[in-house]
């Protein structure tokens, strides 16, 4: 649960990263924007692997229980 | 969770993968422009695939050399995911084709009478529907030992079947896909940069090792239901 918060977390920040003119709003605006492409990519990356994890955590405790 | 150095290196390579596929810098090609990066996301899901399937064979002939059932479960989650990254592949390359591949002068729904001739896409259909015949032949045997063995058996053979459906034949016809006659598809020194597989071998990698990651907990959690019904 705490990494799926921060998960949401990250993308929020860059949702609202936007808002400020920063060197962050630079780069992302930057080369076509790709890096918005990227961001969104490792989301999606991440959203799997935390649940592919917890996943391996469930079936560890099942194997530790019988 | 069991913790694994390559669990965390298989993630570490996609994070690389997903940032360096989209940002290095890459050959230009007027056909292709920049889906030429598809090259670290759709080419590996058949790498990935092929690997899969090496492994789900290894298992096959392990189970046969000393009955032991937990290979069987290996042979067949292996398979399993193996299929899933065959599919992955399809889907993503009818992605990519519809917008390299098609007559600029047809709609995609004229021009697919050309596309669907590609030995590529018979060979790759092929061999994934000999691995589909493999799951339907093992939950239509009831006894246990007997479906390990034939199915171990069946493995087998298809793996013998990705010899010539998906790396002879579509090599020997003419096709528009990369890699027919000058050799392995993106393996070959001539159609990818330096620069590309600096990022294409670690891609390879990483998506493999998700892969073997996904068949393992499959694999734990077949074994854990196994036990149950042995109580």
């Amino acid at each position: 649960m705490k990494k799926i918060s921060a998960l949401t977390l990250f993308s929020l920040f860059v949702l609202f990263a936007n808002a400020q003119d920063s060197k962050w709003t630079k780069m992302m605006n930057g080369t076509g924007k790709v890096f918005v492409v990227i961001a969104v990519m490792l989301t999606i990356l991440a959203g799997l692997i935390l649940y592919l994890a917890r996943l391996d955590r469930k079936i560890s405790k099942l194997e530790k229980n019988k | 969770m069991r913790r694994s150095w390559w669990k965390i290196l298989g993630v570490l390579l996609l994070v690389y993968t997903f940032i360096a596929g989209l940002l290095i810098d890459v050959p230009q090609n007027p056909q292709l422009q920049e889906t030429i990066r598809n090259l670290f996301f759709h080419v590996c899901m058949w790498f990935g695939m092929m690997i899969l399937f090496i492994i789900s064979f290894i298992h096959a002939i392990k189970y046969l050399r000393n009955g032991n059932h937990v290979h069987d479960i290996a042979s067949r989650q292996y398979a399993g995911v193996g299929i899933l990254f065959g599919v992955l592949g399809y889907l993503t390359g009818a992605i990519w084709m519809s917008y390299t591949w098609v007559d600029p002068n047809k709609t995609l729904y004229n021009s697919f009478d050309s596309i669907a001739r590609e030995p590529k896409l018979i060979g790759a259909a092929i061999a994934l529907l000999v691995y589909a015949a493999y799951l339907v032949l093992r939950d239509s045997i009831q006894d246990i030992d007997k479906r390990a063995r034939i199915s171990a058996v069946y493995n087998i053979f298809a793996f013998a079947m990705l010899f010539p459906s998906i790396w002879i034949i579509p090599r020997l016809l003419p096709s528009l896909h990369p890699g027919g006659s000058e050799g392995n598809p993106a393996l070959n020194f001539k159609d990818a940069s330096l620069n590309m597989r600096l990022v294409f071998y670690p891609a390879i990698a990483g998506w493999t090792l998700i892969g073997v990651w996904i068949a393992t907990l499959k694999i734990r959690l077949r074994i854990l239901n196994e036990q149950k019904l042995m109580r």
